[in-house]
């Protein structure tokens, strides 16, 4: 098995950008069909309605990818995730739901830049006291403001509590037909929404990686005091990590929230917390294809199967035990490009050593940039090693 | 960011070609075209290197420098001072503080009295990535490379401290990210290159033979453009062969206008290399001086020899190299 990932991953890294978004837009394209083609077998009806399935599944794999960035990319392991998830779809709910108290109906597309600024403040505000401490300590802490967001829920007023929030904005638009293409009962456009957000994100996550930022981050898992001392401002690029993370909880939140119209407090506890970090952990902390995969196993499964709820729990213990034991690195493996133009550098390396050193090629290949690149390097024909520009 | 000085007469260009460790293909080159090379490697890895300033002037201030754990006192009122461009030796038999200093000095540690100043600006309370910034770099007696990365992206993050991309402008794309990410990746290959280990750029560090682990820190530590690099026993565990070639790399890297503070317990290394050297016996200085004259000092001896010779005359003296 993982002699098959390393052989597909060795060969995927082997092609060029253009080639490999040749492969990724129709990769993309079957995704966004699926709904549509409904296929026998790995369609989840007639237990649950497939769209809405795919659409939830889809959540579960942007709030992964969100999580990834701080748990598998910096290292900092932060199990009160939920809590910004909780505050997306909170503040969705408060800025155009009737039932709120502020008495405003923002359209949703006003309502995403909001609620991704409040959850990246609230990620900044709990990441500037508590990410001076380290590992379990660190754990604890967002473990208890997982809970202190849930029991504000509870027990603040303005938050209704049980009674929750009705009629959330949702995006508008329709179909030819004129059906509407986001709605309650339909979740086909909400998925191909989430789809396109989740491609979006990657686009900036992968050009996050890329950079001094990723770099940092990375630093800060391997080695926090060596990274100090490299000179990484190490903290600052925590709560960084903290912030964007929690801004794409965020935008999970609101788009949740959109889609299912109802927001109260029953969703936003520990264990959901938790799920989430099983889907970072089995598909592979730091690889954002592989939380990907976790994500849609952890909440595709259960859909598919008609998991009774707590056996969801029992199911995942188990393989979360079994995977630690055969794969702890995740389904896929850790998997990262830290420079923008790493990709060139390695080939110049190469090329100049031509095809001496099948095992170096290897290597330099693993690390070579992969899907997705926002902005074509535009630099490939830069001139060799040397000074200055 | 800087502009790289173009001074390609620098006296360490000159690498012969049987060195170990350098790209396969510079032996394809002509010797036009490597002098040509090897300056442009020069160049992108001292851009710091600061002519103007005579050597010999103070560039770390240790004063005073005093460190206690509890009870224990690790550094006793110890004062030096390191000139630019030279190598000087901190030595001293095990727990005698050298490791204490320069955890010091990069701001591991906070000193209970006394204090380090560069260049007179005080690094006792500065933050840790400051200092960095400030022009301190180090390597670690127990290597710390970022062993998920390779050997190339480690350089990379040393550079990170001449870095000003902000976040948005990484998640954007922005010219100066474009920009400083080329020039990363360029001054990293050419540092890999000056210390050797160019041929394994692409490797994970972890997957680094142990000397080449050592230099990439070097690397690294460079790629901070410091004015002072600190290196914590970097022959530790090397074979004669390997610690001759770190004496030459580190001769190499003070002629490309660096300073050095070295912590070495390897004699031939330390006479092999240093200008000055200060010696250190349970946290006090005890010997300051060139290596002939500390070599001959009986407090010296009698530490690393033991001896009877008690509360030894502090200092040698406080002459320049």
């Amino acid at each position: 098995m993982r002699t098959r990932f390393a052989t597909v991953s060795h060969w995927w890294n082997r092609q060029s950008r253009p080639v490999q978004w040749a492969y990724m837009v129709p990769v993309v394209l079957f995704l966004l069909a699926l709904p549509v083609l409904n296929p026998p077998i790995i369609t989840t009806e007639p237990y649950t309605d497939f769209p809405i399935s795919l659409f939830n599944a889809a959540v579960f794999a942007l709030i992964a990818i969100g999580l990834n960035v701080v748990i598998g990319q910096a290292g900092l392991l932060d199990l009160g995730y939920v809590g910004f998830f909780a505050i997306g779809a909170y503040t969705a709910a408060l800025l155009s739901s009737p039932d709120s108290e502020l008495g405003v109906r923002y359209p949703w597309l006003v309502i995403v830049p909001i609620a991704m600024v409040v959850t990246m403040i609230s990620g900044v505000i709990l990441g500037t006291p508590t990410l001076r401490l380290r590992g379990d300590y660190l754990a604890i802490v967002t473990l208890g403001f997982g809970e202190i967001v849930r029991l504000l829920a509870d027990n603040v007023d303005p938050l209704r509590g049980n009674r929750g929030f009705q009629n959330i904005a949702r995006p508008g638009g329709e179909f030819a037909d004129g059906t509407p293409i986001f709605s309650q009962t339909d979740a086909l456009g909400f998925y191909w929404l989430a789809v396109i957000i989740i491609v979006i994100v990657l686009l900036f996550m992968g050009n996050l990686e890329r950079s001094r930022v990723g770099r940092a981050w990375i630093a800060v898992r391997e080695d926090e005091d060596a990274a100090e001392l490299s000179g990484v401002p190490t903290y600052r690029f925590k709560i960084w990590a903290f912030a964007i993370g929690a801004a794409v909880g965020g935008l999970s939140g609101t788009l949740f929230a959109a889609q299912v119209g109802y927001v109260n407090n029953q969703r936003f506890d520990v264990t959901t917390s938790i799920l989430y970090l099983a889907a970072v952990v089995l598909g592979g902390q730091g690889n954002k294809v592989g939380v990907i995969v976790g994500a849609f196993i952890v909440s595709y499964i259960p859909d598919r199967f008609q998991f009774e709820p707590q056996y969801r729990f029992l199911v995942f213990g188990i393989a979360l035990i079994v995977l630690m034991i055969f794969r702890p690195q995740g389904l896929l493996g850790m998997r990262q490009h830290l420079l923008t133009y790493g990709r060139q550098a390695y080939q110049k390396l190469f090329g100049a050593r031509a095809a001496v050193a099948p095992s170096g090629l290897s290597a330099s290949s693993r690390a070579r940039g992969d899907l997705p690149e926002a902005v074509p390097d535009d630099h490939a024909g830069t001139s060799p090693r040397g000074g200055g520009e | 960011m800087s502009e790289p000085t173009h001074d390609s007469t620098s006296t360490s260009l000159d690498v012969p070609p049987s060195e170990e460790g350098l790209l396969e293909s510079l032996e394809h080159m002509d010797a036009a075209e490597r002098a040509e090379h090897d300056a442009a490697v020069s160049a992108s890895v001292a851009p710091a290197r600061d002519f103007a300033v005579a050597q010999g002037e103070t560039l770390l201030a240790v004063d005073g420098l005093t460190v206690r754990f509890g009870g224990l006192t690790a550094l006793d009122d110890v004062t030096f001072d390191v000139k630019r461009g030279e190598i000087l030796g901190l030595i001293g038999p095990n727990g005698a503080g050298k490791t204490t200093c320069f955890n010091i000095m990069t701001g591991v540690y906070r000193p209970t009295a006394g204090d380090v100043r560069l260049e007179g600006q005080s690094l006792a309370r500065m933050k840790r990535y400051r200092i960095i910034q400030a022009g301190v770099a180090r390597t670690f007696q127990n290597i710390r490379l970022f062993g998920a990365m390779t050997a190339l992206e480690n350089v990379v993050v040393g550079t990170d401290a001449r870095h000003r991309t902000s976040v948005p402008g990484a998640l954007l794309r922005l010219p100066r990210h474009r920009r400083e990410e080329r020039d990363a990746v360029e001054k990293a290959m050419a540092l890999l290159e000056f210390v050797g280990i160019a041929d394994r750029a692409a490797d994970k560090a972890t997957a680094l033979p142990y000397g080449y682990q050592r230099r990439l820190e070097i690397a690294r530590a460079l790629a901070t453009e410091p004015k002072l690099l600190c290196l914590d026993e970097p022959a530790a565990g090397f074979s004669a062969t390997e610690k001759d070639a770190l004496s030459e790399l580190i001769l190499k890297i003070r002629d490309d206008g660096y300073t050095v503070v070295i912590v070495e317990h390897d004699m031939r290394v330390v006479l092999g290399v240093t200008d000055r050297l200060v010696v250190l016996d349970f946290g006090r200085k005890i010997a300051d001086g060139l290596p002939d004259e500390v070599r001959r000092d009986p407090a010296v001896i009698s530490a690393y020899l033991g001896g009877a010779v008690e509360d030894a005359p502090a200092g040698a003296g406080e002459e320049d190299a």
